[in-house]
């Protein structure tokens, strides 16, 4: 029965508890309301950035004015932004596992190498923004820089908002409102900073690798 | 049920235990309580795109008219199809999600209360801020697909438009945490045994349309981003001057567009495979069958976007593609026509007002989708595109076969959501009032169309010989009116005086039929457990789950807390995007403060009381 499989889950003790008076929290899937609406809301973010890169491959090459993507690209200043961004989703699976074993002061460590490496992806593609923008290409000079900047930005958005996210973590961690038990509300951060980075490899693929 | 409070009309019916103050309703996480607010705002905003539809009429009447001026007339329609499609068609099906669907199947709410608070609220905020402009004449005007180049801002310099993409804006987030809601609802709180293929076809419908909902409105919002760019920041992505691509947006719109038009549809679909099997006494015919052809033209729904793109020339072999898709995707919904008709068959019918709609639905639609297949052929559709032709199949699917549907829901849902009755009588008047209005307004427009007049035209030329159909058109228009007013003062007199309905005045099936009528603010005292499609129809199922359904607790389940939060996040994020107008970047930065502060108050809030 699904009562069962919240109480073996163990993850949620506010389910928990109020399972025992009530039903909240009784899923059929045994699986969170959280986890499978945050999911959900994945499927619709791969479709806003789908529609986002597709209209940057429809623009590729049409750009009336320069410059033009193989004049500006440092494909090896964004591989080291890209591989920062990348390592930073350890640092996100880290900080998950010291939450769920209750160790707070290396959840919190973890936590701000997120921050960290992320706050170092924006500064690196911010200062690739501002030399693409010394080369002439801005967000209202082509087709091609319009569409790169709202695909980056929309991107870059992400980032920030999942540092604020974490920001959140931290303190909530700090003050011990995550006690093992709810460790979830971490992992579903995680699964959105992981959702963040995936998109990017998609980006840094079509938009940089593949000129 | 009993009657205190005595602050709106709506509120004196609510159960006994529940606070019943304007304060209560605007705080509610009730799914129950936000499905009333839905349908009530989204009656308003359907007399509101009636008086702009009359408007159309009046001005059409006769050739040669200038009763209102072309500026004025391409507000109107433009903001007749979005409030139609946007706030009145989408949130009703909405309203009965809300109702319906936890009743249908077992839970005690949907899976996140506030969220679906803030669902109604931002659609309301939306709304009104989309709504108002047309008193100013500064309304959209750029018809509700809003093609570029008509919306850059060198060719439409006012405001008209930033009042479209972001009222849109606004209300797509509502439809996307909807659609959310609504699927992790029914995927994580089916109470035991309410296998998904034991789910009643309306639940169904959702299910499909709510994940249309989430793939599609995110499609809609990059179009909606790329334009607010074009217009605000001068990006190119519409502007051709600068390599920009008009056909882009055509192309995003319909992406969405099409999904749209099944998100308008599956809901009516839903309540009437309910609707029909209550009112034959028979299982719905081939229950698979109608469940798994709801699911394919929820796929095939995306294939077939560049049916309305046959005149931009996109080629004959793209044309071919979306001609067959077009033409394959009326297979399933021929195969729900053939089901229902099934199921009444050799049925003892009984033709309430709910199941007058739901047959009515089955004709006007069949009307519709015929004149959907001809023009899913190019060469028909080069000549019919852009004419009133289009104009008269669309309306008869959207009215004859969305709006038909809800009213069907209206009508058999009613008692249960009030203990109460509409009036028969007044229902008949409805419907009939509502058969000869649609059909007098959109049968002639088949006519003027295929004559050639065009349509978002503000006049035409008495040359055309089309003055009878245009006068029988205002005529119906006018009568379809009317059948609104009498469904308004049906509903107004019987929520208070109706004849008092039991907890299972039809006869019906399903779960929602087995809880008192009006339910209780918990819905099910105790879950029950379902064994089959049809549980208060198998007599020792039914004895099962009435025990469980209509006993009395000495201790009332726990729900959800009240919050307003919900209010105050719709109110900043509507304040944040209508701020995008200024189109100075550091006021839209600091619109989003009190967004982040709202997102952070609600995180923070407990989701229930106490101890739970």
């Amino acid at each position: 029965m699904p009562l069962d499989t919240i109480e073996t889950n163990g993850r949620n003790d506010m389910a928990q508890a109020a399972a025992a008076v009530d039903d909240h929290g009784h899923t059929v899937t045994g699986i969170s309301n959280w986890k499978v609406g945050f999911w959900t809301f994945i499927a619709s973010e791969c479709l806003f950035f789908g529609t986002l890169i597709s209209t940057y491959m429809v623009f590729k090459g049409n750009a009336v004015t320069g410059p033009y993507p193989a004049d500006i690209f440092d494909v090896l200043h964004t591989t080291v932004s890209t591989t920062v961004l990348l390592f930073s989703s350890l640092a996100m699976v880290l900080a998950l596992y010291a939450v769920q074993r209750a160790n707070k002061k290396v959840a919190i460590f973890w936590l701000l190498v997120v921050i960290g490496m992320g706050a170092t992806f924006l500064w690196m593609e911010g200062t690739s923004y501002l030399k693409y923008i010394d080369y002439g290409l801005t967000l209202t000079s082509s087709t091609f820089g319009s569409s790169y900047f709202v695909l980056t930005g929309t991107h870059k958005l992400h980032v920030i908002i999942g540092m604020v996210w974490m920001s959140a973590l931290i303190w909530m961690i700090a003050r011990d409102r995550i006690p093992p038990a709810k460790a979830e509300t971490v992992e579903i951060a995680g699964l959105y900073w992981h959702f963040v980075d995936i998109i990017w490899i998609v980006i840094f693929t079509l938009v940089y690798l593949i000129q | 049920m009993s009657s205190v409070g005595t602050d709106t009309p709506a509120v004196q019916h609510t159960s006994h235990e529940e606070d019943t103050g304007l304060w209560s309703w605007i705080t509610t996480v009730d799914h129950k309580r936000i499905a009333i607010m839905y349908f009530a705002t989204a009656t308003a905003f359907f007399f509101v795109g009636g008086m702009e539809a009359l408007l159309i009429r009046i001005q059409l009447m006769n050739p040669e008219q200038s009763i209102i001026s072309p500026e004025l007339y391409n507000q109107l329609f433009t903001m007749h199809g979005t409030t139609m499609i946007f706030l009145v068609a989408m949130p009703m099906a909405v309203a009965f999600f809300n109702y319906v669907v936890p009743l249908q199947i077992g839970a005690r709410d949907v899976a996140f209360p506030r969220l679906n608070a803030l669902s109604y609220w931002i659609f309301l905020f939306g709304g009104v801020y989309m709504t108002l402009p047309i008193l100013f004449g500064v309304a959209p005007n750029a018809a509700w697909t809003g093609y570029a180049t008509l919306t850059l801002p060198q060719f439409n310099p006012g405001v008209n438009v930033d009042f479209w993409f972001i009222g849109l804006s606004i209300v797509g987030i509502a439809s996307l945490a909807g659609g959310v809601n609504f699927i992790t609802t029914i995927i994580n709180m089916r109470a035991p045994g309410m296998k998904m293929m034991r789910m009643p076809l309306f639940t169904w419908m959702t299910f499909v349309t709510s994940f249309l909902l989430i793939t599609a409105i995110p499609v809609i919002a990059v179009a909606m981003v790329f334009l607010g760019f074009d217009r605000v920041f001068a990006t190119t992505f519409f502007n051709p001057d600068m390599g920009g691509d008009p056909v882009l947006w055509q192309h995003l719109f319909w992406i969405f567009g099409h999904p749209e038009v099944y998100i308008l549809i599956l809901p009516a679909f839903g309540v009437i495979s309910d609707v029909i099997p209550t009112f034959s006494k028979k299982p719905l015919f081939g229950y698979p069958i109608v469940v798994y052809a709801g699911v394919l033209i929820g796929f095939i729904g995306w294939g077939v976007w560049s049916h309305h793109m046959f005149t931009v020339g996109l080629g004959p072999i793209a044309d071919s593609f979306f001609v067959a898709a077009t033409m394959i995707i009326a297979i399933p919904t021929g195969v729900k026509i053939f089901n229902w008709i099934a199921t009444m068959w050799g049925g003892s019918i009984q033709f309430t007002t709910a199941m007058l709609f739901a047959v009515g639905l089955v004709v006007i639609f069949t009307v519709g989708g015929l004149s959907g297949i001809m023009h899913a052929s190019a060469p028909v559709d080069l000549q019919q595109h852009d004419t009133y032709f289009v104009v008269a199949h669309f309306h008869y699917v959207i009215v004859g076969g969305a709006m038909m549907g809800l009213w069907s829901g209206l009508y058999y849902w009613f008692p249960k959501v009030s203990g109460r009755f509409l009036s028969e009588t007044l229902g008949k008047w409805h419907f009939w009032t509502t058969m000869i209005g649609l059909n007098l307004t959109f049968f002639p427009m088949h006519f003027s169309g295929l004559f050639g007049m065009p349509r978002r035209i503000f006049t035409y030329s008495a040359d055309l010989n089309v003055d009878i159909y245009n006068q029988l058109s205002t005529v119906g228009a006018f009568i379809f009116g009317l059948s609104a007013l009498i469904m308004t003062w049906n509903i107004i007199r019987s929520w208070r005086g109706g004849e008092p309905a039991s907890a299972n005045p039809w006869g019906a099936p399903h779960l929602e039929w087995s809880i008192p009528s009006p339910p209780h603010h918990y819905n099910f005292p105790a879950i029950p457990t379902i064994r089959s499609r049809e549980p208060l129809w198998n007599a020792s199922e039914r004895e099962e789950v009435l025990a469980a359904t209509m006993q009395e607790l000495d201790e009332e389940p726990v729900m959800p807390n009240p919050s307003y939060w919900p209010v105050l996040l719709a109110a900043a994020i509507t304040l944040a995007w209508a701020l995008v107008m200024t189109g100075i970047w550091w006021v839209i930065l600091l619109g989003t403060l009190p967004v982040l502060l709202c997102v952070f108050k609600w995180a923070f809030e407990p989701p229930f009381p106490e101890g739970h």
